[in-house]
C-alpha cells in the first residue's frame, strides 16, 4: 500500500462560515491541548504513555461534529481529541492527565483511560481492538431498548488483525446494529507498517466481507471526515454498521518513547504538507471565510482555555489513599 | 417440590427473564438448540429471539457485547458454553468488566451476569474439564459465585442480576441430574454456608466438590470423625469469616479443590487459615486438589485426577496421625 499522501485537500469549503470556524477552532483545540500535553510530559507533570493524535485531528473533529450528542463514543488509548470533541471539558481531561481526583476519571486512569458517563465517552481503551465488542453491545443495547442512538467506535488499523474486529464485524453485521465502525488508517500500528500487519491492505475491502457498507474518506480533510461521517451515521441508524476508512497520519511518535525507526522523515514531512489545520486554514483564506486576524484571535482563545485547563489541573488535588480500592465493587 | 439442579437453573433463567425487560440471554445455542446442557430449553419460545438471542462462535465478541449491552442499560445474561472456552474472551472479563467501574473513577457499572459450566468427571478429556474457578478468584472488580445445591442453582442467578457487580456464575455439568428438594429460601451472594455441622474435622469444598465432601464426611461419620462441610459457594470475595468460625470450632481443616493444586484457591485458603487461626489448629491444613495433569479420557484414570469421597477421608484421617 502506497504512504504517499494524496495532493492536499482544495477547493471550497461548502458550510457556512461559523460552522467552518467551529470546525477550525476544534481542531486547534486538540492541537493545542495535545501540544501542551507534549510540553507538560518533559516538565515530568504528566506520566505513563501519553500517545498524541497531532496530525490526525480532521477525523475526530469531522466525525464528532457529525454526531448527536446522544450518541455513544468508544475510542483507544489515541483518545484525547475524541473525548474533548464528545464533550468532555479540558480542564477535566488535563486534571485526569495529572492524575488529579478531578479528572474525568479521578484520575484513575490517566492519558490513555479517558471516561464521562454524561458525554457517553466510553472510553479511552488500551487493549488494541477492546472497544470493538463494547461498541456492539452499546448498539444491540440501543436497538432493543428502541433508542435512536448511534455508538461510533474508533479504532486503528493495527486493531483490524485482531480477532476482536472480525468477531464485532461480524455480529454488528448479523444483529444489524446501529454502529459506524470508525478506522483511523495512520499507516503504522505502532512501528509495523499496514503492508506488514495486513494481508489485504484494501481494508474496506475487508470489512465489506462482513456484508457492510464499507467506504473510504480523506482524514486529513476535515470537510470530507464531516461527510463521511454524516453518511455513515445516517445509514448505520436506517440500515445497520458502516465501516469507513479515515486516511490519515500521525505526525508524532506513537508514544514518547518512540525513536521512529519504522518509517522515514521524508515520509512524515511529506504528510505534514498535508496537515489538516493549515490546508483548511488555507482553503477558508481562500474563499474569504477567514483572515488572518481571526485565526489568530481564535487561537488566542484556544490556548487561553489550554492555560484555564493546566491551572485547573494543577490546583486539582489528589485522591486521598484511604480511597484506594473505592469504587472496584458497586457499594 | 423435587427438582434437578438443571431444572433449577432454567427456573432461576426464567424468573430472570420474566421478572426484568432489561434482562436478556445470549450465547452459543442458548435458543434453538435448547442450550448446550439444555438449561434454556424452552425459553425461546418464551421469550422470543431478541432476549433469548442466539449467538455465533464469537466468544470474545459476544461477552463483550454483553459488557457493552450492560453499559447501555440492560441486564445480559451471556452464556459461555464452558469455562474452557472462556480463556477466548478472558481479556474482556478482566481487561474491562473487572476493571471498568475503578478505571472510570465509578462512573461505569457493569451489571452482567456471565454463566458458564465447568469442571471435569464426563469423560471429555483436557479441553473440556478444566476448572478455572479459582483463576477467576484472583481478580477485583468480579464476583465469582459456584452453586452446588438445589437452591443456590436456582437462586444465585437472580442474586447475581441484583448485585450490580460483573458476576461469573459457575454451573457443574457433574450434578446437572442430581435432584433435590426447591426450599422457598432467597440465597445471598454473599456467604459461605455450612451444609453438615461436625465437630473434629472442617472439609471446606465448593462446586462438585461439595457433594463429594458430604459422601466423606458420612463416611468419617460411620468411622467415629464427625466433620464439618462448608460449602464456599462465593469463591470472590471469600466468606471466610464462616470458615474460620469452623476451623476454630474442628480445630482441623481439608479444603478440596477440582483445581490443580498449585497456586490454587485451595492455597489461598490455606494461607488465610495460617494468617488468621495458625494457633487454633491442631494439625497442619490439609487439601485434596486436583492431580497436576491435564484430564485424561479414559474413566479410571480421569477419576485418578480428580478429588474423590476416599481421598477427602483419607486427608481428614491423616490429620489425626
Amino acid at each position: 500500500m502506497s504512504h504517499v499522501a494524496a495532493p492536499p485537500p482544495s477547493g471550497p469549503v461548502p458550510f457556512a462560515r461559523e460552522n467552518s470556524l467551529k470546525l477550525l477552532k476544534d481542531m486547534l483545540r486538540i492541537r493545542r491541548m495535545e501540544e501542551k500535553c507534549a510540553e507538560l510530559y518533559g516538565a515530568g507533570r504528566i506520566r505513563g504513555f501519553l500517545h498524541l493524535y497531532i496530525g490526525e485531528e480532521a477525523v475526530a473533529t469531522g466525525a464528532m461534529h457529525a454526531l448527536a450528542r446522544g450518541d455513544n463514543v468508544v475510542a483507544t488509548y489515541r483518545e484525547h481529541g475524541h473525548a474533548l470533541l464528545k464533550g468532555v471539558p479540558m480542564d477535566r481531561i488535563m486534571a485526569e492527565m495529572f492524575g488529579k481526583k478531578e479528572g474525568c476519571s479521578r484520575g484513575r486512569g490517566g492519558s490513555m483511560h479517558l471516561f464521562d458517563a454524561a458525554a457517553r465517552f466510553y472510553g479511552g481503551n488500551a487493549i488494541v481492538g477492546g472497544g470493538l465488542p463494547l461498541a456492539v453491545g452499546l448498539g444491540l443495547a440501543a436497538k432493543m431498548r428502541g433508542e435512536e442512538r448511534l455508538t461510533a467506535c474508533f479504532f486503528g488499523e493495527g486493531a483490524m488483525a485482531e480477532g476482536a474486529f472480525h468477531e464485532s464485524m461480524n455480529l454488528a453485521a448479523l444483529w444489524k446494529l446501529p454502529v459506524a465502525f470508525f478506522c483511523e488508517n495512520n499507516l503504522y500500528a505502532m512501528g509495523t507498517a499496514i503492508e506488514r500487519s495486513e494481508s489485504q491492505t484494501d481494508l474496506c475491502t475487508k470489512a465489506a466481507s462482513y456484508g457492510v457498507e464499507a467506504f473510504p474518506v480523506d482524514g486529513m480533510d476535515v470537510v470530507a471526515a464531516y461527510e463521511g461521517a454524516k453518511r455513515a451515521r445516517a445509514k448505520a441508524l436506517a440500515d445497520g454498521p458502516v465501516f469507513v476508512e479515515f486516511r490519515t497520519y500521525r505526525f508524532r511518535a506513537h508514544s514518547m518513547f518512540d525513536p521512529e525507526l519504522y518509517r522515514d522523515k521524508a515520509e512524515v514531512e511529506q504528510w505534514k504538507t498535508r496537515g489538516p489545520i493549515h490546508t483548511f486554514t488555507a482553503r477558508l483564506k481562500a474563499q474569504g471565510d477567514l483572515t488572518e486576524e481571526r485565526f489568530l484571535e481564535l487561537d488566542a482563545q484556544v490556548e487561553a482555555e489550554v492555560g484555564r485547563a493546566v491551572a485547573f489541573a494543577e490546583a486539582a488535588g489528589w485522591e486521598p489513599v484511604e480511597d484506594l480500592t473505592r469504587d472496584v465493587y458497586a457499594p | 417440590m423435587t427438582i434437578t439442579y438443571r431444572e433449577a437453573l432454567r427456573m432461576g433463567l426464567r424468573e430472570a427473564l420474566a421478572r426484568d425487560q432489561r434482562v436478556f440471554l445470549v450465547g452459543e445455542d442458548v435458543g434453538r438448540y435448547g442450550g448446550t446442557y439444555a438449561v434454556s430449553k424452552g425459553l425461546l419460545d418464551e421469550f422470543g429471539p431478541e432476549r433469548v438471542r442466539d449467538a455465533p462462535l464469537s466468544e470474545l465478541g459476544f461477552v463483550g457485547a454483553g459488557i457493552g449491552a450492560a453499559l447501555g442499560g440492560l441486564k445480559p445474561i451471556v452464556e459461555v458454553m464452558t469455562v474452557n472456552f472462556s480463556l477466548l474472551p478472558l481479556d474482556q472479563i478482566v481487561n474491562t468488566a473487572a476493571i471498568l467501574r475503578h478505571m472510570s473513577g465509578g462512573q461505569f457499572a457493569v451489571p452482567l451476569v456471565i454463566r458458564m459450566s465447568t469442571g471435569a468427571g464426563r469423560q471429555l478429556a483436557a479441553q473440556h474439564s478444566h476448572s478455572f474457578e479459582g483463576w477467576y478468584a484472583h481478580v477485583p472488580g468480579i464476583k465469582i459465585v459456584a452453586p452446588a445445591t438445589i437452591d443456590d442453582a436456582h437462586g444465585m442467578l437472580g442474586a447475581a442480576l441484583d448485585d450490580g457487580n460483573p458476576v461469573l456464575v459457575f454451573e457443574y455439568p457433574a450434578l446437572f441430574e442430581t435432584a433435590g428438594e426447591l426450599s422457598s429460601a432467597r440465597v445471598d451472594i454473599a456467604h459461605a454456608q455450612v451444609r453438615r455441622q461436625g465437630t473434629r474435622a472442617t472439609i471446606v469444598a465448593y462446586g462438585a466438590s461439595v457433594p463429594k465432601a458430604l459422601a466423606a464426611a458420612d463416611q468419617l461419620a460411620a468411622e467415629g470423625i464427625n466433620a464439618e462441610v462448608v460449602d464456599l459457594r462465593v469463591l470472590r470475595p471469600l466468606d471466610m469469616d464462616t470458615v474460620l468460625a469452623s476451623v476454630r470450632k474442628t480445630r482441623r481443616a481439608v479444603i478440596v479443590d477440582e483445581g490443580w493444586r498449585s497456586g490454587s484457591l485451595s492455597a489461598e485458603i490455606v494461607a488465610r487459615i495460617m494468617e488468621q487461626a495458625f494457633y487454633d489448629l491442631d494439625a497442619p491444613v490439609a487439601r485434596v486438589c486436583r492431580e497436576e495433569v491435564p484430564i485424561p479420557y479414559p474413566r479410571h484414570l480421569e477419576e485418578a485426577a480428580l478429588p474423590q469421597p476416599e481421598k477427602i477421608v483419607a486427608a481428614v484421617k491423616g490429620l489425626f496421625q
